[in-house]
């Protein structure tokens, strides 16, 4: 019935060509479905008949068939209902673990360059939820739909059967209420959702200043204002929601109107059949009572609607996180691993993450020997990230070019150059598991003994001794364990422990407190004197210790040398040591 | 409201006990009757949902708009501690759920508590003996209703965590995609995703299947009640003991009584998630005030607030004493000031005595956390000394800053927060902000001289155009050029900036440090600063340490040497 709708609309289509693996199991709940529905109309049809041939007084003999329909019927739709909701269910959890599938591995390249959602857990989140949208388009759009088709279908054809006028009258009544109505819904919702999106957005912005903008509101005395304003931004959204009410309250009343005017027309004609003898009395009820009950599959169909918008604009981003080209493209013919001594030369490198916007990095050398040590340093956005995202494969190059071994980077499988170079990311993740799991994940076959080396030289072998069960114990997102300091040595440690050739360093002491930084920044230094390593860091101490410090401004390279030639002369380094010797032992801000 | 829903349900009942009376009947008047009354009941109907939406649109702007006002009562220290993403998503999309419970469950309760009533009643003037009927099996359905719920609750609750974990699995994978990848273990974990989301399916089907049978129970009881009337109905009838038209009475509206306590079941599921975030709304609405702040006391913002959660203690008090807005203010004393934040051993400032004299220029130095931003914070009128009080002199005699109106105060001061917020308006709406009625000129000339004009004439719309939320499109600089614009259209004598150039590239630290440097020309000037750029021009520089003035350094102290 809407299905026509459906099929115009690409995202849906798209969306019932992905989940056709399950076709099976569909026809299995949508079948239940029909004979839900078809139980309850030969229970009422019966019963009908039933009383009707009763008031005949006809011997008891030639209604026990029928008592016993009527028993049989009522016991059987009740359990026709309770396999259709599982069938259901169970189609839709399987398209649901289909789609989790095919979005996880359409993720996988776009991570996290190529997807703004890995910048915001707010839109992760909703990411997450749109693809469990399409349990809801199974349950509440895809099986009633089949279902008001073929009840439909097979309630016309038997008024057809008994009385072919009575099958006409009912044909249309449910095409009315099952194809017209809800496409005038579907009309009615849009122009709706046309004016209630901008009241919407109107009333979030207004949200946001009365939330984000409270200081700024208070000192300046704007506060009352901006509250007024956020009272009329949603004063408006209820207006225009009481003015839709009107609208999508009368499409369920029109399609009773239309159930209304069938059933009552089925009547008229089935009294005057019954009247000239062409149709038996008996069946005039039965056919009323089939034509009243026929809707009950229909009108749901109004409210699937709404899902159906809903679905279709969850699908619709989905849709095109599965169509979104990964920012890095794999080789068709790699090279060979690089080889663990390989040298690391960076060329006039530059990196555009969109065609209207700055270069995020513009004209970066850099050379990484085996051995040589190289901290970035520079404010937040001058590109210190980027350069990390480029090197690990994670961001390609606009142009210059990243050599390894004299072989340009893209040549490699992105794996290969990634068990070259990495480390700590900027957001390194906490899996909700344990603490071992988190770790071995960067060493599948790591040791218990390696596991603790690699926690005591992120300084966390006594926090997870001091856990009740050590290494067993379960953190991340609930695991409610760990603080930012603790979450984030973690990550450090997974890092030592996947012993990459080039150890890759983003803000490793960010959230710990001073001190703790500090040591933590010592020892480090400590453990890496000969490993290649790129630091990338706010914090200037220890720095004396590194090979090379380049400072990072707006995307390119201010300042570059040691630390003792770089404090020597004014410019960012400076201002920046002597910032931190301002502060003294404090945590950098971003 | 309820009165009229009360009356929309009776009235259905009523169509209910008539509607198929003539239904038999070979004459069309009691058809045309009969399609009357089903019209009639639609119509009802659409009244009935018209005036739940509407109703249900009221709520939710009333909710809106006291949650709202209870918010900014609240201030910054309370939004500190929250996810305001989270918080305008739940005033928002959120608060729709509640549409199912108004428009579904809200009538449908009535409908439960009556519709089965009337039925009763009808049905027993016409045939005692099928009213007993339903008498005796109508109860079964709350009965075995609360029964069965029982039973299932305790089966499923255990797993209902179980699945949680199973469900977030997936949020967890993708939201650390990125180290998976950094550990060349993204795809080995595509297997994963699918075994676990196979794992749920089998989990979850697990419990559907005894969350259903409660259903499944009801659904039984009710068409077993139904067929229980029909069959003796059918027997009488053939024993001449009934007519026609009662039995079909009873058989239609038989069904009707069953129907809205099974209804009322489906649709509280329905409206479950509305009133979890209603819960949400309130626990914002319950959230006590900590002081008896004015309406615009309280926020500040992360620079302003450590991140932990802190009181505001609003300037409040009695005997609060105006604070003329023509007065001149002159000497600012704090005099052994000392603020504690709870569930901090350490004060935040620790009596601290301290005299900016008109016109000085003084930075305060120090590590985070060692009291500058709680130090700006006071002077702001955003938090209330616990012992000690800061004195401002002014034309009429000294005042005591916790005694004087807040706002009162704030109109003589200007303030440039590190991240300042920029509203979803018009970019000379943005600068307007501490003096709305500013003529085009004054804000165009705050604009020029906050170096900020060259920028906002490249803009589509220039001083019209319409900044997107938060600023976004704009550099960090831009948005504290704005910041220093909206200072300069404030114009006022006292002029407090909280680490204005903290995170900005050379390029933009420059372009502001120029723009305040004009800015502080003859105003009295309070800022927190990092940068060496910001602490040149200043008279004095205070040095704060774990919330103590520690050392008065002099002008000539910006030399690293002799600062570490």
């Amino acid at each position: 019935m809407p299905a026509g709708t459906a099929r115009t609309n690409q995202p849906v289509r798209r969306l019932l060509g992905m989940i056709r693996g399950h076709v099976s199991r569909l026809a299995l709940a949508v079948t239940a479905s029909v004979l839900t529905e078809l139980a309850a109309l030969a229970l009422m049809g019966t019963a009908a008949w039933l009383i009707a041939r009763a008031a005949q007084q006809p011997s008891l003999a030639a209604l026990s068939l029928a008592i016993v329909g009527v028993r049989g019927f009522a016991v059987s739709r009740g359990v026709f209902r309770y396999a259709e909701r599982l069938a259901s269910h169970d189609a839709a959890l399987r398209a649901l673990a289909t789609m989790r599938g095919r979005v996880y591995d359409a993720l996988v390249p776009l991570a996290p360059g190529g997807l703004p959602a890995f910048r915001s857990s707010d839109l992760l989140n909703r990411m997450v939820r749109d693809v469990e949208a399409v349990q809801d388009f199974v349950v509440r759009v895809l099986v009633p739909v089949a279902t008001a088709a073929v009840v439909g279908v097979l309630t016309v054809g038997f008024g057809t059967v008994v009385l072919p006028a009575a099958g006409v009258v009912l044909a249309v009544g449910l095409l009315v209420a099952g194809v017209v109505v809800p496409a005038l819904t579907l009309a009615v919702s849009r122009r709706a959702a046309l004016r209630l999106g901008p009241a919407r957005a109107e009333l979030a912005a207004r949200t946001v200043d009365v939330l984000r903008g409270n200081a700024d509101l208070a000192v300046f005395g704007a506060g009352r204002q901006a509250l007024a304003d956020a009272d009329r931004a949603a004063a408006e959204l209820a207006a225009v929601e009481r003015r839709a009410a009107w609208t999508t309250a009368a499409t369920g009343a029109l399609a009773m109107l239309v159930q209304a005017a069938t059933t009552v027309g089925v009547t008229m004609l089935a009294a005057g059949a019954a009247s000239d003898g062409s149709l038996a009395p008996v069946m005039v009820p039965v056919l009323t009572l089939v034509a009243l009950i026929s809707f009950e599959p229909v009108l749901p169909l109004v409210p699937a609607v709404r899902h159906l918008l809903e679905s279709r604009d969850a699908v619709r981003r989905v849709l095109a996180v599965l169509d979104a080209p990964p920012p890095v493209a794999e080789p068709h013919a790699p090279l060979p691993a690089p080889s663990p001594a390989a040298v690391i030369e960076v060329r006039d490198l530059r990196v555009r993450y969109a065609a209207d916007r700055d270069p995020a990095l513009d004209g970066v050398d850099l050379r990484l020997e085996p051995g040589r040590r190289v901290a970035v340093v520079g404010a937040s956005g001058s590109g210190k990230s980027t350069l990390l995202a480029a090197l690990m494969r994670f961001a390609e190059p606009e142009s210059g070019s990243i050599l390894v071994d004299g072989a340009d980077i893209s040549r490699f499988g992105s794996d290969d150059v990634r068990a070259l170079i990495t480390g700590v990311t900027q957001d390194a993740h906490l899996f909700h598991t344990t603490v071992r799991e988190n770790l071995r994940l960067a060493s599948p076959s790591a040791s218990d003994d390696d596991l603790r080396a690699a926690l005591a030289s992120a300084k966390l072998d006594s926090w997870v001794d001091s856990l009740p069960k050590g290494m067993d114990t379960v953190v991340g997102e609930s695991g409610g364990q760990v603080s930012g300091g603790q979450g984030q040595r973690l990550a450090l440690a997974r890092a030592l422990l996947a012993d990459p050739p080039v150890l890759v360093l983003d803000e490793p002491t960010e959230g710990l407190d001073p001190e703790t930084a500090d040591e933590l920044v010592a020892d480090l230094l400590a453990s890496t004197r000969g490993r290649t390593t790129l630091l990338v860091t706010h914090r200037l101490t220890g720095l004396n210790e590194v090979d090379e410090v380049i400072v990072l401004d707006s995307g390119r390279v201010a300042q570059r040398g040691t630390h003792a030639e770089l404090v020597a002369v004014p410019g960012l380094y400076y201002d920046l040591w002597w910032a931190s010797g301002l502060r003294l032992s404090e945590g950098v801000e971003p | 409201m309820l009165i009229i829903a009360q009356a929309v349900v009776l009235a259905e009942v009523l169509a209910d006990a008539v509607l198929d009376q003539p239904s038999v009947s070979r004459l069309a008047a009691p058809l045309a009757a009969f399609g009357g009354i089903l019209a009639a009941r639609a119509v009802l109907a659409w009244c009935q949902q018209v005036l739940a939406h509407r109703a249900a649109a009221s709520v939710k702007a009333g909710l809106r708009r006291s949650a709202l006002a209870h918010i900014q009562r609240l201030g910054p220290a309370w939004l500190s501690g929250q996810h305001t993403g989270g918080v305008t998503t739940t005033l928002g999309r959120g608060l729709d759920a509640l549409d199912p419970y108004f428009t579904g469950y809200f009538p449908q309760l009535f409908n439960a508590a009556v519709v089965p009533l009337a039925v009763l009643v009808f049905v027993a003037t016409n045939d005692l003996a099928s009213a007993v009927i339903i008498c005796v099996t109508l109860p079964l359905i709350p009965v075995f209703g609360v029964l069965v719920g029982l039973q299932t609750k305790k089966a499923t609750e255990r797993q209902w965590k179980a699945l949680e974990r199973l469900g977030g699995h997936f949020l967890d994978l993708v939201a650390g995609l990125p180290t998976l990848r950094a550990f060349g273990r993204a795809k080995a974990q595509s297997a994963a995703v699918r075994r676990t989301a196979e794992e749920h399916r089998s989990a979850t089907m697990g419990t559907l299947r005894i969350a259903f049978l409660s259903a499944l129970v009801l659904e039984l009881v009710a068409t077993l009640s139904v067929a229980l009337i029909a069959v003796p109905v059918g027997l009488r009838l053939l024993n001449g003991n009934l007519d026609l038209h009662t039995a079909l009475v009873i058989l239609l509206l038989a069904p009707e009584a069953y129907l809205p306590l099974r209804a009322l079941g489906s649709q509280f599921h329905a409206s479950t998630e509305g009133l979890a975030v209603a819960e949400r709304v309130f626990t914002i609405l319950d959230e006590p005030v900590r002081k008896s702040a004015p309406a615009d006391a309280g926020p500040a913002r992360d620079s302003l607030v450590p991140r932990s959660p802190m009181p505001v203690r609003a300037l409040a008090g009695t005997g609060r004493r105006a604070l003329p807005g023509d007065a001149s203010v002159g000497e600012i004393r704090f005099e052994d000031v000392t603020v504690r934040y709870p569930g901090r051993d350490e004060a935040a400032l620790d009596h601290v005595s301290l005299t900016i004299v008109p016109g000085e220029h003084v930075a305060l130095v120090g590590p985070s956390g060692a009291g500058k931003s709680t130090l700006l914070g006071v002077l702001l009128g955003l938090v209330r000394p616990d012992s000690g009080r800061v004195v401002v002199e002014t034309g009429s005699g000294p005042v005591d800053l916790s005694g004087a109106d807040p706002e009162h105060w704030r109109e003589h001061l200007a303030w440039v927060p590190q991240r300042p917020h920029l509203f979803a308006r018009s970019v000379a709406a943005n600068i307007r902000l501490g003096r709305p009625e500013a003529s085009d000129d004054e804000v165009r000339r705050a604009a020029r001289l906050a170096r900020a004009e060259s920028f906002i004439e490249q803009l589509p719309r220039r001083y019209d155009t319409e900044l997107s939320e938060r600023g976004t499109g704009l550099s960090a600089g831009q948005r504290q050029r704005i910041a220093l614009a909206r200072a300069y259209l404030r114009d006022a004598p006292l002029l407090l900036m909280d680490e204005p150039t903290a995170g900005l590239d050379a390029g933009s630290e420059a372009a502001v440090v120029e723009a305040a440097r004009q800015l502080t020309a003859g105003r009295t000037v309070v800022v927190v600063a990092h940068r060496p750029a910001m602490i040149v021009e200043a008279d004095r520089v205070l040095r704060l340490v774990k919330g103590r003035l520690v050392e008065h350094a002099g002008t000539d102290s910006h030399r690293p040497a002799e600062v570490v």
